[in-house]
């Protein structure tokens, strides 16, 4: 578990992080370098394992069946890459302490930082693809919230929304890229992968999952023609940048060309499509890097080549190629941190980037200045540096694979260019920046930063140094552990050495070196030219085309679908549903009808049957005069419940009759408030359409009922019948399954019906409406007062009534009934008390005990389920025994009881509630005619 | 018996399609209604037509389906909830928008239409 915790750490961190800033501005940066600190402790004890040449698993099930496990892994590359995120980023927590300023919410960034930092140790440590890809997006995501720190800058959140735009993208693509991976491999282990290499290669569907997988890693990589994000993402605040930039999130889509080097290299895809978008991007970011005046668009453009470089190494498919892609990975992540960190502080101290305004800052920072020429140099390649050792390397590879391959000389003259153009940045880098005349009108005077924010970038280029100079001594273990893990394979035969004698690769560096220097004492004519011709070509406008063309279109989209009318929205929902409907039934060779014998018809059922047809029909013809339509409705309801009657469903036929009662005296009670006449349509053409579209979606469901209905069909309803009495304790089995079997949907069922008696509640509240004094022919309403018989009557007839609801619901499990129905016959009794005694008198009694009741049934029915975990049983699991009453004899009692007591419960709390409130309407009315 | 039901079944769609396409909130209320008759007798029928056989156990040799009227009774339920909330949100528009037309248009010219 501990690699699991070190992945968690930062997570949980972030959290503490930005609580510690309460405490003021310095707690949270101690509390991120704690949290950084812990988040290494807990990897430390397994660091030597790698070394010894095993690799750390540690796996806990997730959800198996899917092949999502949680599932850690930590081989040399793991280990390489956790150590330069967590080595950096405690670098990064010491110097952003100092970068940021007053303004700057510390806890904000800190927490960002840590969040974005657990992401990238979940990457790199994951031995699952699909946890993989999760921390994958969540760098995305934490990488979003890192540029748009400074949210008042429009150009930050710009940055932002184009890095997650992009990122985003590649990462969908990467996603179906692992999906075919695991559908190839049968597993989503990397194990399994590495272990199915050339079974991939062959597959037929390598090609594809290649591309995609691709994908991903150029929009992290930053690689073209994906490049253009990275320069505008530069609008983070320059820590963000330094980390970003240089040890994590690009660093992420080479660390993925290197985690699946052994399963996906080698072919010639693989080849063309790694080493063409590496060498590209290597030769347009050296290229543009050159022409920019912003020095942290400078060294932007150089990450962009840098990276390119790498994924050029890895593309080229040897043993060898690769070990240079790992060395160069460390070595770009120790000189850029440090350049970027330098930029900042020339930035911070001097407030602005612009190259043409800084110069000759060596007089007034010499110490700064000294640090950023190393790390200058570093990334030009000078000998004794440590950018020089894996550049070597790579322009030997770059030869070797020209002198085999690509027509003679192509590929190596090719990298020297770039290697040139670099070395020119970097001349330019330095030169400008600390020498070339005097500073021009600067917003301040710059002088050495404080102390501590040197310490960084001095570490970082002692690093440079002693790599460079010594590599055999110091980088040489964590390379080959490194190299190893990418490999997963022997390590095959190099030597890190500063001097390998006379060879093409020191040729190259030469030429790379003066051509360098001669490139950058030519620059004013290219400069010209540049600015000329050159500068208009942006791949950020076709990005921002197809942006621009994306939300046309779905503004188009919405506003011819959308309206803003709901009748013609149900209009298109229909005739839509109705084209998919009928779509089945062209062309379709299988005969309307089966041969499933009937029941026959008879006289009773014919003359039910007309009745609902003739009381549907009337319903339509009269639905302008509503209380008539209200009656007619009602008959209909009241033959589909005889239906239920007819056709051995007792459950259905209670509860369809209260729920009948209930619906109408709710209907009657808001037509009071709606307008007693509709006006006659006048659009017939509307009437027609619409009868048209009824009658086809009628005779669309009538056939399709009538094909379903002669056919035989297979049942799971054996199971529900077998186990109903031994497994669930009682006889009725529809109560059963409801309290029982489907006990989980029940209580979702429930929650909707109280979660509508509240939305009710609440669209009641303070509602105010006015209705006419009198009806549709101009009769006053009736002032009576509530009819005496009746409320006698009723009186006399509420406690019978709720001592069958009891006998419904208790007797439910075993006989037609249950809580439902119970609580439906309940609600109808205090109902018919409402119309005799009127609602004055009801609310007297009722107001405010509904939501209790409510709440009460659903906790019922919740513990009920909950009280079988004490016993170790999954969430609602009943239980029953019987018992023996004196008096009344063998009792059989089921824990589904007190479920069924809990929908009672709510189905009379959910009912009462919505008609006490409706009423309370009339009142409120009356209330007010009264007081005028 | 068979025919029969699916024609009901037919009428009550068909009566409710058209009612829910009208363009004041009553006839809407009423078409939902009728369309959840519709729908639930559609449930419920995927059992099959049986009678005299209710789903409880005892001495009898056969049983019903119980399984979809398990779900329709639930469905009942809960298209009353529907029901009662669509209602009482009519009641809120026309208390809001002054009208009973679904699109809350404003003149009752518009709301003939």
């Amino acid at each position: 578990m501990t690699l699991f915790f070190a992945v968690l750490t930062p997570f949980v961190g972030a959290a503490l992080v930005a609580l510690a800033s309460r405490l003021g501005r310095s707690y949270s940066a101690w509390a991120a370098g704690a949290v950084t600190l812990a988040a290494l402790l807990w990897l430390a004890p397994s660091f030597p394992l790698p070394f010894a040449g095993t690799t750390l698993i540690q796996q806990h099930d997730w959800m198996p069946a899917l092949g999502l496990n949680l599932a850690f892994r930590l081989d040399g590359l793991a280990l390489l890459f956790a150590g330069m995120i967590l080595g950096i980023g405690l670098l990064i927590v010491l110097y952003a302490r100092y970068y940021l300023s007053e303004r700057d919410s510390m806890g904000r960034f800190y927490s960002y930082l840590m969040l974005f930092m657990g992401s990238m140790l979940g990457i790199v440590l994951s031995e699952n693809l699909i946890q993989l890809l999760v921390f994958w997006e969540l760098t995305s995501l934490s990488s979003f919230l890192l540029i748009s720190y400074w949210q008042h800058r429009e150009e930050a959140r710009h940055g932002a929304r184009m890095a997650l735009a992009v990122t985003g993208l590649g990462g969908f693509a990467m996603l179906g890229g692992f999906l075919l991976l695991g559908h190839i491999v049968g597993s989503y282990e990397l194990s399994d992968v590495f272990a199915s290499g050339d079974l991939i290669r062959e597959h037929p569907l390598y090609v594809p999952t290649l591309v995609l997988i691709l994908l991903g890693v150029f929009t992290k990589s930053a690689q073209f023609p994906f490049h253009f994000w990275l320069p505008h993402a530069m609008a983070a605040p320059t820590p963000v940048s330094a980390y970003l930039h240089s040890a994590t999130m690009v660093k992420a889509g080479v660390f993925l060309l290197a985690r699946l080097y052994p399963a996906l290299s080698g072919t010639p895809e693989w080849f063309w499509l790694v080493s063409g978008a590496g060498l590209a991007t290597l030769l347009l970011g050296a290229y543009v890097a050159l022409f920019k005046h912003d020095l942290k668009g400078l060294l932007a453009y150089s990450t962009i080549s840098h990276l390119g470089l790498i994924t050029l190494l890895f593309g080229l498919s040897t043993p060898l190629a690769a070990v240079a892609g790992v060395f160069h990975i460390i070595n770009h992540a120790t000189f850029k941190a440090s350049l970027f960190m330098a930029a900042g502080i020339i930035d911070h101290e001097a407030g602005t980037r612009d190259m043409r305004r800084l110069n000759g800052l060596w007089t007034f920072m010499p110490y700064t200045a000294t640090l950023a020429m190393v790390a200058a140099a570093a990334m030009a390649g000078v000998p004794l540096l440590n950018g020089f050792l894996s550049k070597e390397m790579f322009f030997a590879e770059a030869a070797h694979i020209s002198a085999d391959h690509l027509g003679g000389w192509t590929l190596a003259a090719l990298v020297t260019l770039a290697g040139a153009l670099a070395v020119a940045y970097s001349i330019r880098f330095i030169h400008e920046v600390f020498f070339n005349g005097e500073p021009t009108d600067l917003p301040r005077t710059p002088h050495e930063p404080p102390r501590w924010m040197k310490v960084p970038v001095e570490i970082l280029v002692v690093l440079c140094l002693v790599v460079g100079i010594a590599p055999a001594l110091t980088v040489a273990p964590l390379l080959a552990v490194g190299a190893a893990g990418t490999l997963q394979a022997p390590l095959p035969e190099y030597h890190l050495a500063l001097w390998h004698g006379f060879n093409p690769a020191l040729a190259m560096s030469l030429i790379a070196l003066a051509g360098g220097a001669t490139i950058y004492a030519l620059r004013r004519p290219l400069f010209a030219l540049q600015e000329r011709y050159l500068d208009r070509l942006d791949a950020r406008v076709v990005y921002n085309a197809l942006l621009d063309a994306l939300f046309a279109l779905s503004q188009w989209i919405t506003r011819t679908l959308d309206t803003g009318s709901l009748q013609r929205q149900v209009f298109f929902f229909l005739v839509a549903a109705l084209l998919l409907g009928l779509a089945p039934w062209f062309g379709s060779a299988t005969p309307l009808a089966g041969n499933r014998q009937g029941l026959p018809l008879d006289p009773v059922s014919l003359l039910a049957g007309f009745t609902l047809i003739v009381a549907s029909l009337a319903t339509v013809w009269l639905h302008r005069q509503r209380l008539v339509a209200l009656i007619t409705i009602g008959v209909v309801g009241l033959v589909v419940s005889l239906a239920f009657v007819k056709f051995s469903a007792p459950d259905l036929a209670l509860t369809q009759l209260s729920v009948e009662i209930v619906t109408i005296v709710l209907l009657l009670l808001a037509l009071y408030f709606l307008p007693q006449h509709a006006a006659r349509e006048r659009n017939l053409g509307r009437v027609w359409r619409d009868g048209a579209i009824a009658l086809v979606a009628g005779s669309g469901t009538a056939l399709l009922a009538w094909a379903v209905l002669t056919r035989p069909y297979d049942t799971i309803a054996g199971y529900f019948l077998d186990n109903s009495v031994p497994g669930g304790g009682g006889t009725n089995v529809v109560n059963v399954i409801l309290v029982d079997f489907r006990g989980y949907d029940t209580l979702g069922e429930i929650t909707v019906l109280a979660l509508a008696g509240l939305g009710i509640y609440a669209l009641l509240e303070n509602l105010r409406l006015d209705a006419p004094d009198r009806d549709a022919a101009g009769r006053a309403w009736n002032r009576d007062p509530y009819p005496l018989i009746m409320a006698t009557l009723t009186q006399l007839l509420l406690p019978l009534a709720l001592l069958v609801a009891v006998f419904i619901l208790l007797r439910g499990h075993n006989q037609p009934g249950g809580g439902f129905i119970a609580g439906l016959v309940t609600a109808v009794a205090l109902i018919v008390q409402y119309l005799a005694h009127g609602s004055a008198h009801m609310r007297e009694r009722l107001s405010g005990a509904t939501q209790p009741v409510i709440a009460a049934g659903l906790a019922l029915a919740t513990f009920t389920g909950l009280a079988s975990w004490a016993f170790e049983h999954p969430f609602l699991t009943s239980t029953f025994g019987h018992m023996h009453w004196p008096v009344v004899g063998d009792f059989e009692l089921a824990s589904a009881m007190a479920f069924d007591l809990g929908v009672f419960l709510v189905v009379v709390g959910a009912t009462l509630l919505i008609l006490v409130n409706l009423g309370a309407l009339h009142d409120s009315r009356i209330a007010r005619k009264a007081h005028r | 018996m068979e025919a029969l039901i699916a024609l009901v079944i037919g009428v009550l769609t068909a009566s409710g399609v058209f009612l829910a396409l009208r363009g004041q909130t009553f006839p809407v209320v009423l078409g939902l209604t009728f369309l959840s008759y519709a729908v639930n007798l559609f449930l419920f029928v995927m059992g099959r037509l049986a009678i005299g056989v209710p789903p409880v156990i005892s001495d009898a040799a056969a049983y019903t389906d119980p399984l979809p009227q398990a779900l329709v009774l639930t469905a009942i339920v809960i298209s009353f909830g529907m029901t009662a909330f669509v209602i009482v949100l009519a009641l809120k528009a026309r208390a809001e928008l002054g009208n009973d037309h679904v699109d809350g248009m404003h003149s009752d010219e518009d709301a003939a239409r």
